[in-house]
């Protein structure tokens, strides 16, 4: 009893140990490798040598600019698009999907049984621009005569708003189901309307799904290059595209793991404004 | 070039002592221990290993259509008893060096005895700068002599002493007739307004910039500052008068084929395997680029094993066979351009459509009209960036 006793502050260590441990193998040591990367200087062919190469951070920053804020922009606006469409189909699930939620729940799923490369490629034939979809558009004039989607930014942002839609509506499904629908009744009873009722209750009890949905749809988006790659020209290129250009092209490997750091700092600040925003019990589902 | 001249000599050659040829192959290839005096070279162990490691590109190997076996494989096999594990895991060169060049770099074996990388992308350069190729076994590799006699004295391998080539292909303009009139030139690919947004670039530098450089006049062979520049900017100019769509590797072909490009800077063996009778590939009037993917051993390979592999396919009559197929047997053919000499002989035997293809077995003059990038500008860091930053950015 007493051995156990002595041993009882230490177990909770003992609990997180294989945490620890696989945050540091997986997590510290690949993140420090890179950090010690991105300092680097020379080139590949006489080999690269740590030097506190900082400049490696400011030509990225300086060079392409352009392309780090088209990645947060493209990701932000994708993020918002995923967010307006998933939305409605979660609280539609959610609340009248009745026996049929685990079929519809594997509908918005199911895209992702096929791999993302054939996904993108599939959006490829969707805009062509032969496609019905251009063509509907033109007869629509939306679209010039010899107007075209593909090779577009609108392109690029549809890309990527699709392939990370189900991110955003798992969680949001998730915070919707199990709001106590009593709730919901009980406002209605004190003579809100239904739309009232959505404002003031509904949607702030679903929060935690959709900073949950916009983070996880936000953050892999951001760093995406397939998308750009394959629906987009050269000036809907993301910085996820300069990256591998550097890594696999130009064996550059200090300046393309400098960009990633970036990339991420500049991810973890509008995330800590997002935060700001809504409230960091949002972010840590607290408040739920 | 003299290549056709010579290759048509040796038909007949090969057609009398077809078999006087291939002996010194089959010799080899049963383990016959060569004569080891080919000098300078570290002691080689004349032993076949069980199985030899081939990386190689996607369909670039004969294939019976039905069994989904390699006839030439089971050929090797057959006569030598060493199985090849054939893997079809390089779909580009940067990719595929990005995942061998760390345990090379390390020392480490990348568990494989052949691997095939292209002579005007910078990493075949690489690969030996670095000494991370076995040297052949030249005393293994008889059948080297029928090598065309315009590979013999590549720069990056004066002697060919780390590299024999697998097959060569041609980079130039395709375009789909329906709609739009012949493109023939770069003139017309980068400055016909009726063309706008309906055209797209290879990204390989060595390929766009030797098309482009021809078409002004330039030699790519030798590049020089003010020959770059000069095509830099005429490529750059199209980009931002969004006469190029986008910048593609073979991505380009199925958007060709289904109608979203009127036309495509394009490697021939694409257009040739699409079979698409809409789809007309030229090589530009100013001349297109002739690339070469080459046959390496990197280091930790079974250079003993690898080089009678590669004894084999110089052998012309396997060479013919492997380019040609056999429709009747159901077996598809490389479709590329074969660099052994009298191998044209044997695939007519076997399909002579293929034989008379003027893709895989081009003219003398079509030869004269296609040039190899110069080594030194694919490895120019100051050329990469620059396109790099145009292509990707």
């Amino acid at each position: 009893m007493s051995l156990f006793h002595r041993h009882r502050n230490l177990t909770p260590y003992l609990l997180l140990a294989p945490g620890v441990l696989f945050l540091a193998v997986f997590f510290v040591v690949p993140l420090g490798y890179l950090a010690e990367q991105s300092l680097q200087s020379g080139n590949f062919d006489i080999g690269y040598t740590f030097s506190w190469q900082w400049s490696n951070y400011w030509d990225a920053i300086h060079n392409y600019k352009a392309q780090f804020i088209r990645s947060l922009e493209y990701a932000g606006i994708a993020t918002l698009l995923a967010l307006v469409i998933s939305y409605p189909v979660a609280y539609w699930i959610a609340f009248r999907g009745g026996r049929w939620k685990n079929l519809l729940l594997l509908f918005i799923v199911a895209p992702f049984f096929v791999t993302y490369l054939i996904r993108t490629l599939a959006w490829e034939t969707i805009l062509s621009d032969n496609g019905f979809v251009v063509n509907t558009l033109q007869a629509l004039h939306v679209l010039g005569p010899s107007g075209r989607l593909l090779a577009t930014s609108t392109a690029v942002v549809t890309g990527i708003t699709y392939n990370f839609l189900p991110f955003m509506a798992l969680p949001l499904y998730v915070s919707l189901e199990q709001i106590d629908g009593r709730m919901i009744e009980a406002a209605e009873d004190l003579y809100a309307s239904k739309w009232h009722a959505f404002w003031r209750v509904t949607f702030p009890l679903s929060l935690p799904g959709v900073v949950a949905g916009t983070l996880l749809t936000f953050i892999p988006a951001a760093g995406d290059f397939i998308n750009a790659e394959l629906l987009g020209s050269t000036d809907n290129h993301m910085i996820g595209n300069v990256i591998q250009s550097k890594f696999l092209q130009l064996t550059d490997y200090p300046a393309a793991a400098a960009m990633s750091f970036i990339l991420m700092g500049g991810i973890l600040v509008a995330v800590f404004l997002y935060a700001r925003v809504v409230g960091t019990e949002q972010l840590t589902g607290t408040a739920a | 070039m003299s290549d056709q001249l010579t290759r048509q000599e040796l038909l007949k050659r090969a057609a009398i002592g077809g078999a006087a040829i291939t002996f010194p192959g089959i010799l080899a290839a049963c383990g016959g221990s060569g004569t080891s005096a080919s000098g300078g070279t570290t002691s080689v162990e004349h032993k076949l290993a069980s199985t030899l490691r081939f990386s190689n590109w996607t369909l670039y190997m004969d294939v019976n259509k039905k069994t989904k076996a390699f006839p030439s494989l089971d050929a090797f096999q057959k006569k030598t008893g060493v199985h090849v594990d054939y893997t079809e895991d390089i779909n580009d060169n940067a990719s595929f060096f990005a995942k061998i060049q760390g345990p090379l770099s390390r020392g480490q074996s990348v568990n494989r005895d052949i691997v095939v990388l292209t002579d005007n992308d910078r990493y075949l350069g690489l690969m030996l700068r670095k000494g991370w190729a076995e040297k052949l076994d030249k005393s293994a590799i008889p059948n080297m002599k029928n090598l065309v006699d315009v590979q013999k004295h590549p720069n990056f391998d004066p002697d060919r002493d780390y590299t024999l080539p697998w097959q060569s292909g041609m980079s130039g303009i395709a375009y789909n007739d329906t709609l739009t009139d012949p493109v023939l030139s770069i003139d017309d690919l980068l400055e016909n307004p009726k063309l706008k947004g309906k055209i797209t670039v290879l990204n390989s530098m060595g390929d766009a910039m030797t098309i482009v450089m021809l078409s002004n006049g330039d030699d790519p062979t030798n590049v020089t500052d003010k020959a770059w520049n000069a095509a830099f900017k005429r490529i750059k100019t199209a980009v931002d008068n969004k006469q190029i769509r986008q910048f593609t590797g073979n991505d380009y072909a199925p958007i060709l084929a289904r109608g979203d490009l009127m036309a495509a800077m394009s490697w021939s063996g694409d257009i040739a395997q699409i079979g698409n009778k809409h789809l007309h590939w030229n090589v530009p009037e100013a001349g297109g680029a002739l690339w070469t993917d080459n046959m390496l051993i990197p280091k930790g390979g079974d250079v003993y094993t690898a080089s009678v592999y590669m004894n084999y396919v110089y052998d012309p009559k396997v060479q013919g066979a492997m380019e040609a197929g056999d429709p009747k047997k159901n077996i598809t053919g490389i479709y590329y351009i074969p660099p052994v000499k009298g191998a044209g002989a044997f695939a007519k035997k076997l399909d002579p459509a293929v034989a008379s293809n003027p893709l895989i077995f081009p003219s003398a003059e079509t030869l004269g009209k296609v040039k190899i990038f110069d080594s030194k500008a694919l490895n120019n860091q100051k050329y990469l960036e620059q396109w790099q930053n145009l292509v990707s950015s």
